[in-house]
């Protein structure tokens, strides 16, 4: 019997070259129907849920806006968001921690894109796993909340440098937990220069103006 | 931990490769590792035996070359490592860094193949 030596092949193979694949064409559909889309990531509990009711209502009165939202289990948050009277779809992972481009094209289904102006993703609450997996967003956010500290752009520098944009939420906190503003602020500069960061409060509604006037800008630059 | 969905897709990409090459098997995949990429190296190595039982790939074996993160520097005008990923700034002149060249690949190079 004859040993078998193998062969060395070169490739060049992006493994997630599927989900690229499908994110890519989502991205070419949110284009031609000139909607723009936002993903959400953060750690749990940073408020991402609150934040985006606050936003599908505040948006909601001048545009049309729709969201989906990732989490193992329950469709706790999608009920949230639908008292914002926007078109909502719960995505429930199982186990899986992350959202990738095919759940959010399924999840997609039968929704007609060019009817809205605005379409909002909040990935399952995770600051590791998201960061891998392109959705075929316009703008990726990633929230972090007065109450979490200063230092986790430090801890999860992967999804902040993939990151578009870095939104301080609970800002109404801020006072009580003597969160350190320049050491945050340095902290996100650090992990990902040039960084834009917004301050907001989904409680009191401070920022969420900014946010308003930041976004429609950013949206209109692409549909130029 | 997201590896084990990772190392799914790295054996589905490998086995599509091998179906290319017309391998009768695959003794080991060579890839290409970024920090950027957010997949750790430990946990993949981990989860790519349990990823490729009962597929062509059961046995073979995961070399991971990392790819670290290089930056191309506007003062330098060349391509440079950073500092760290905390200090996201040209390790020759720290400049702040904002176009990635590299550290970002989750990427099969190559394949082993067995005819």
């Amino acid at each position: 019997m004859t040993t078998a030596v193998p062969r060395l092949v070169e490739v060049r193979r992006n493994v997630l070259k599927q989900n690229d694949v499908i994110a890519g064409e989502l991205r070419r559909r949110f284009r031609e129907a000139g909607v723009y889309t936002v993903s959400l990531v953060s750690s749990p509990g940073s408020g991402k849920t609150a934040f985006l009711e606050k936003t599908l209502s505040l948006l909601g009165r001048s545009h049309r806006v729709a969201a989906l939202v990732g989490d193992l289990a329950t469709e706790n948050d999608a009920d949230r968001l639908r008292r914002s009277k926007a078109p909502v779809r719960q995505i429930v992972t199982g186990t899986v921690c992350h959202l990738d481009a095919t759940m959010v094209r399924d999840a997609l289904d039968g929704w007609k894109l060019d009817e809205l102006d605005y379409l909002f993703i909040e990935n399952v609450g995770n600051l590791v796993c998201p960061s891998s997996y392109d959705l075929g967003e316009d703008l990726r956010l990633v929230l972090l909340s007065v109450t979490e500290g200063e230092d986790k752009p430090l801890k999860y520098p992967t999804i902040f440098n993939t990151a578009d944009v870095a939104v301080i939420t609970k800002v109404d906190l801020a006072a009580a937990v003597e969160f350190d503003w320049p050491a945050a602020y340095v902290n996100i500069q650090a992990v990902r220069p040039n960084m834009q960061v917004l301050r907001v409060s989904a409680k009191t509604g401070e920022g969420m103006d900014e946010w308003e006037r930041f976004l429609r800008a950013r949206s209109v630059d692409v549909a130029e | 931990m997201h590896e084990l969905s990772i190392a799914v897709s790295l054996v589905e990409a490998a086995e599509e490769e091998a179906a290319k090459c017309g391998a009768a098997g695959v003794s080991a995949v060579h890839l290409r590792l970024g920090p950027l990429s957010g997949v750790q190296k430990e946990a993949l190595l981990f989860s790519y035996d349990l990823a490729t039982e009962g597929t062509t790939l059961q046995g073979s074996r995961l070399l991971i070359e990392d790819a670290p993160v290089m930056v191309f520097c506007t003062v330098c005008q060349d391509r440079r490592s950073i500092r760290s990923l905390q200090s996201f700034c040209c390790a020759t002149c720290d400049t702040p860094a904002t176009d990635v060249v590299q550290g970002r690949e989750l990427e099969v190079v190559a394949l082993e193949i067995l005819e």
